[in-house]
């Protein structure tokens, strides 16, 4: 049993956590078709994130997600001037600001030193998931236990509060995400700025993709911020509803991701595990392929089904 | 230079010619608009008042910038010279007292929405920021579903409508809202005969209670029987005012140009005279 508290549980919460933050805010990026600010947006904050580590000389603070929100921020605005100015499309706004500001944290990292330290190519791809340890869990107990709560992993923690933030930011502003989403115009002569509420949710974006990012890697994140919410679309179309099974989904991708990469070779009687953020991006969009294939009414079998019946009538 | 003498100040109309105006009394007013897109001018100096309580039609050839009118009315896009007032008031702080109704293409029917869903949005303005919607919300937006003769469609997903549906839908957000001026931009584009007569009937109705609607309006045939104004637009103000008096062949043929056959025109003066 402490084995599995001291690294498992530590894993899959991280791994859970991680795929939760991405998961929920990801419903709003494929509901306004900028599924891929995901993955751009976990690059043009690579600057932002390198500067925060020289300013507070340690991995995983939240000095960090500050840079990493500003970085954000900083982007969506100059794409818009490029945009403007350059009189180019979006799409190539976007190419030219997320190379540029990625390039510039790569440089800002390899000037400073800092690269030495943590942030490398491998974990930036792959993550760390299986380095949380939570040593001081010896029995079932510590789990409300606070004390030994306290000892969780730093990066546990940090998770657990970008969720909250994550959670509070969309119960707060559901109506608002909701209807500057669906229709940008109607909301803004509403008084509900399109354009605020857009660049809020993308630090909400920065902040969720920071968090994830050292736990899980970049891949993951990618993965998390489209599979739940798309895997959800399929099974619903009440916006609420489709918040929570995407919920749903990136938790038990964690979970079941976790259990497979740690356990599943052992099953099949091979001595190694395989990575589990790499896994837990395959159960995700196993989930998707499931929805695609059976989803109650949007699913291709029923949709086959629903065309024989039609044609039989 | 362009030749402006046509757009100059249209702010009395000639059933108000006489009277004493006062600008809290001009619902919609806009003052010498210009918009380009990408530098080439698709409005010149605009300058229209509509008449209060009255069902205008703005009409125009394609390309003329009668959307962009509307949008740029109310400041959705940007533009490079002009102002408009509403009520006395500067657009920014009088929003809430105008619907606008896009044009259906303008939104992703496929969004997680139901047909009460969307007519709940035109309540949000009412609501207001972070609160969510009541029961008396809902009530309210069922009650303008049924106005439409939507009320039984009100679960269904919004993509799962027909174009009149949806359009439908379109108009009871734009009821829900409860505003002074309603703006709509192309309601009939693509509706079904029982949505055309639908939509009429709101129209009407919202004029009985003295509202102010400003129509972006597509088939000719149909402008004498639905409206009592016309706004005339080709890039540049053409003309405005009631329909007996503006919308002539004279008026049509400055508007249209070379666009417009001349059996049209010969078969919308004959109405005319009917």
């Amino acid at each position: 049993m402490d084995i599995f508290l001291q690294f498992d549980l530590p894993s899959i919460l991280l791994g859970s956590l991680a795929a939760l933050a991405c998961g929920l805010l990801g419903n709003f990026l494929v509901l306004r078709k900028q599924a891929l600010m995901g993955d751009a947006i976990s690059h043009v904050v690579l600057p932002g994130i390198v500067l925060g580590f020289l300013f507070s000389h340690e991995t995983g603070s939240w000095a960090m997600m500050i840079g990493a929100g500003i970085a954000a921020i900083f982007a969506v605005l100059l794409i818009e001037l490029i945009r403007r100015i350059g009189n180019v499309e979006p799409g190539a706004a976007m190419g030219v600001v997320f190379t540029t500001m990625f390039a510039a944290g790569v440089v800002i990292l390899e000037q400073t030193g800092t690269a030495g330290v943590h942030l490398d190519v491998e974990h930036a791809l792959y993550g760390n998931l299986e380095s949380a340890i939570w040593l001081d869990a010896y029995t079932l107990s510590d789990l409300w236990n606070w004390q030994a709560l306290s000892t969780l992993p730093e990066s546990i923690k940090q998770l657990f509060i970008v969720n909250l933030l994550v959670i509070g930011f969309i119960v707060l502003f559901f109506k608002e995400l909701k209807i500057s989403s669906f229709d940008p115009l109607l909301s803004a002569s509403l008084g509900f700025s399109p354009k605020w509420l857009g660049l809020s949710l993308i630090v909400m974006v920065a902040i969720a993709a920071v968090a994830a990012f050292s736990a899980v890697g970049s891949i993951l994140v990618i993965a998390m911020f489209i599979c739940p919410a798309a895997t959800a679309r399929m099974l619903t179309d009440n916006l609420k509803t489709q918040l929570f099974i995407s919920g749903i989904a990136s938790l038990s991708a964690g979970l079941f991701g976790y259990l497979l990469a740690a356990f599943g070779p052992g099953l099949l009687g091979y001595e190694f595990s395989v990575s589990a953020a790499g896994m837990i991006a395959v159960v995700a969009g196993l989930q998707q392929v499931l929805a695609m294939l059976f989803a109650p009414h949007y699913g291709v079998v029923m949709r086959r089904r629903r065309q024989r019946e039609h044609v039989s009538a | 230079m362009h030749d402006r003498s046509s757009s100059g100040l249209h702010l009395l109309h000639d059933t108000d010619a006489g009277k004493n105006i006062r600008p809290e009394d001009l619902p919609f007013t806009v003052q010498g608009m210009t918009v380009a897109y990408h530098h080439k001018p698709v409005l010149w100096g605009v300058s229209y008042s509509a008449p209060k309580g009255c069902l205008t039609a703005i009409i125009g050839p394609n390309g003329a910038g009668k959307s962009t009118f509307l949008k740029a009315a109310l400041g959705l896009i940007p533009k490079l010279s002009g102002e408009t007032k509403v009520f006395g008031e500067p657009i920014e702080k009088a929003l809430k007292r105008i619907a606008y109704v896009p044009q259906r293409s303008a939104v992703d029917w496929d969004f997680p929405a139901t047909a009460i869903d969307v007519v709940m949005m035109g309540l949000y303005g009412q609501i207001g920021w972070f609160r969510w919607p009541s029961r008396k919300h809902r009530q309210k937006a069922m009650d303008c579903l049924k106005s439409v003769g939507m009320q039984d469609f009100a679960n269904r997903q919004i993509g799962q409508l027909s174009g009149g549906q949806q359009q439908r839908v379109f108009l009871a957000r734009a009821l829900a809202q409860d505003s002074e001026v309603y703006l709509m931009d192309e309601p009939f584009a693509g509706v079904d005969a029982a949505t055309e007569k639908a939509i009429v009937a709101v129209l009407r109705q919202l004029v009985a209670d003295g509202k102010t609607v400003l129509v972006v309006h597509h088939d000719l045939e149909t402008v004498r029987d639905y409206y009592s104004h016309i706004l005339l637009l080709n890039g540049q103000h053409v003309a405005d005012g009631p329909v007996e008096t503006t919308f002539t062949p004279e008026n049509l043929q400055k508007a249209y140009g070379g666009r417009l056959a001349s059996t049209q025109l010969d078969g919308l003066s004959e109405a005319s005279g009917a």
